[in-house]
């Protein structure tokens, strides 16, 4: 319930951003750009009673306004430079409170209370607003005016966390993790633990690429190359199962499907380069991979 | 095999740089239908799944405070703050962050977030860091801090959860193996994820430090 209620908050968020689209003048797509947030919107207000072939369409329509170049960036008021440092000399550290009440929130909500972190959030998120208006004296309209200028900053990225979780259920439903694991366990020469061992690896890292989701690789390629090429081979199994996770999570930081970790946070922290988290990521990730494989190796065997 | 036409789609929608959005709903509708769905069935799933997984995009609430306080000043403060410690590097500062980060992962502390704290709070001081020991710094430097905050952010949160006993993957490990007949508890999982943890701290620590030095042969070459 307290987190049906964080949907809706957020949902309101994305509709502003739609009002705000809808009257900017200097915005050519500003209907498709308007459109575009108010059905994000509304997936999110009322997501939980609409049906659930009706939310089906509402995503495929979002899909053809951004295929067809309808949503863009708007324009917002941007303070200056001078206003900025001004005001931090003013107020001090002080602006530090609602920033950290977000992350507070989070944590003791989520730690000590049965309503998870996200609630906590949320929670944190309307305190850190209230604090924010008081602190800085500013009008709830800036306070407004900001969330716009943000989650257009975000754009339609935003929503494809989403998507790709909806393409991994699709994915599950089709049965393309079975044609993998087969495919994967097919070149495996058997008996051979180095080439098992790597084949898990490996198999869960590219697995994982194609999902998006080590948790989803895991049980596919644990069943299908993990149980033939290494478990019954001798592998202790918790040593085993626990590098076979992580090396998945080798592949989350090299796969734009993990958009909530590599996309958004490009989009989040304004890059030029959507892909530049990954291309960041991607020496760290593929050597631990190789440190993944001989330690599987030389510790589980 | 056929069922694979999903993941080509997707693989040729990204080389092309075709738009993201669109390219994964059609993969994920041809998929549906080569797998034997009919179109009312791929719009169930897609809506469902798109309804249940409204927890990835709550961040939204955040964006109001987030984004008042950097009009007043947030960014310009953190960077201030840092710049009183002389020694501070983006790369120190960062380094700092994956320790904190890990240990927090590892204590199921949930310390973190690319919209909590990489964004208000450690980019702006690890930026701030870099302009106090340079003045102004170029675009590619910017760029290159930027990837990192966001990947630290990443390396903290997947390398140190397991090695809380009741962290979600663990659970699933534990649970999956015993599925298929072999005897695990949480406690050698936990156990059995230290090493990477340490060794994914080491690393990053690494390519934080060499990035320091590109920052550093960036900025003299400019002189």
């Amino acid at each position: 319930m307290a987190l049906e209620i964080l949907y809706i908050l957020s949902g309101i968020v994305s509709l502003i951003t739609g009002i705000y689209s809808f009257r900017d003048d200097t915005l050519e797509t500003r209907f498709g750009t308007g459109l575009f947030w108010v059905i994000l919107s509304i997936t999110f207000i009322f997501g939980r009673i609409l049906p659930a072939k009706f939310v089906g369409i509402l995503v495929l329509l979002m899909g053809v306004l951004t295929a067809t170049k309808q949503v863009k960036i708007g324009s917002f008021k941007e303070v200056s430079e001078e206003f900025k440092i001004e005001k931090s000399k003013i107020l001090g550290n002080k602006l530090f409170i609602p920033v950290l009440s977000i992350a507070i929130f989070a944590f003791v909500i989520g730690q000590f209370t049965s309503l998870g972190g996200l609630v906590g959030m949320g929670i944190g998120a309307i305190v850190a607003t209230v604090s924010g208006l008081i602190i800085t004296k500013a009008s709830a309209n800036e306070a407004i005016e900001e969330g716009n200028r943000l989650l257009q900053q975000v754009g339609p990225f935003s929503i494809l966390p989403q998507l790709l979780a909806a393409l991994g259920a699709l994915f599950n439903a089709a049965g393309v993790g079975e044609v993998i694991a087969s495919g994967i366990s097919k070149v495996v020469p058997t008996g051979n633990i180095v080439f098992g061992v790597i084949a898990y690896c490996v198999g869960m890292a590219v697995f994982t690429m194609i999902m998006g989701n080590a948790f989803a690789a895991f049980a596919v390629i644990t069943a299908g190359i993990g149980v033939p090429f290494v478990y019954s081979q001798g592998a202790n199994p918790a040593i085993a199962g626990a590098l076979a996770l992580t090396a998945g999570y080798c592949g989350t930081l090299l796969t734009p499907m993990a958009a909530n970790f590599n996309i958004v946070p490009a989009a989040i922290l304004e890059m030029k380069d959507k892909n530049k988290v990954i291309k960041t990521q991607a020496p760290i990730a593929l050597t631990l991979l190789v440190i993944h494989i001989i330690l599987m190796l030389v510790w589980a065997f | 095999m056929i069922k694979l036409l999903g993941i080509v789609i997707i693989v040729i929608g990204f080389i092309l740089k075709l738009d993201t959005i669109a390219v994964v709903i059609a993969a994920g509708v041809v998929t549906g239908l080569v797998g034997g769905l009919n179109f009312g069935e791929i719009l169930d799933i897609l809506g469902e799944a798109f309804v249940t997984n409204r927890y990835m995009t709550v961040f939204f609430v955040t964006l109001p405070a987030i984004g008042l306080l950097e009009r007043y000043g947030l960014k310009e403060r953190a960077a201030e703050l840092i710049g009183k410690l002389k020694a501070a590097t983006a790369g120190k500062i960062l380094s700092i962050y994956m320790v904190i980060r890990t240990i927090a992962a590892a204590l199921s502390l949930r310390i973190g977030g690319h919209v909590e704290f990489i964004r208000p709070l450690i980019y702006p001081m690890a930026e701030g860091a870099a302009r106090n020991k340079y003045g102004d710094i170029p675009e590619e430097a910017v760029e290159d801090i930027k990837g990192m905050s966001a990947a630290v952010e990443n390396y903290g949160n997947f390398y140190g959860q397991n090695v809380f006993i009741a962290a979600g993957g663990v659970l699933l490990i534990v649970g999956t193996l015993n599925e298929l007949g072999f005897q695990v508890t949480e406690k050698e999982v936990a156990n059995a994820s230290i090493p990477i943890a340490v060794i994914a701290v080491l690393l990053a620590i690494i390519q934080f430090r060499i990035y320091d030095k590109k920052i550093e042969k960036i900025m003299e070459g400019n002189k």
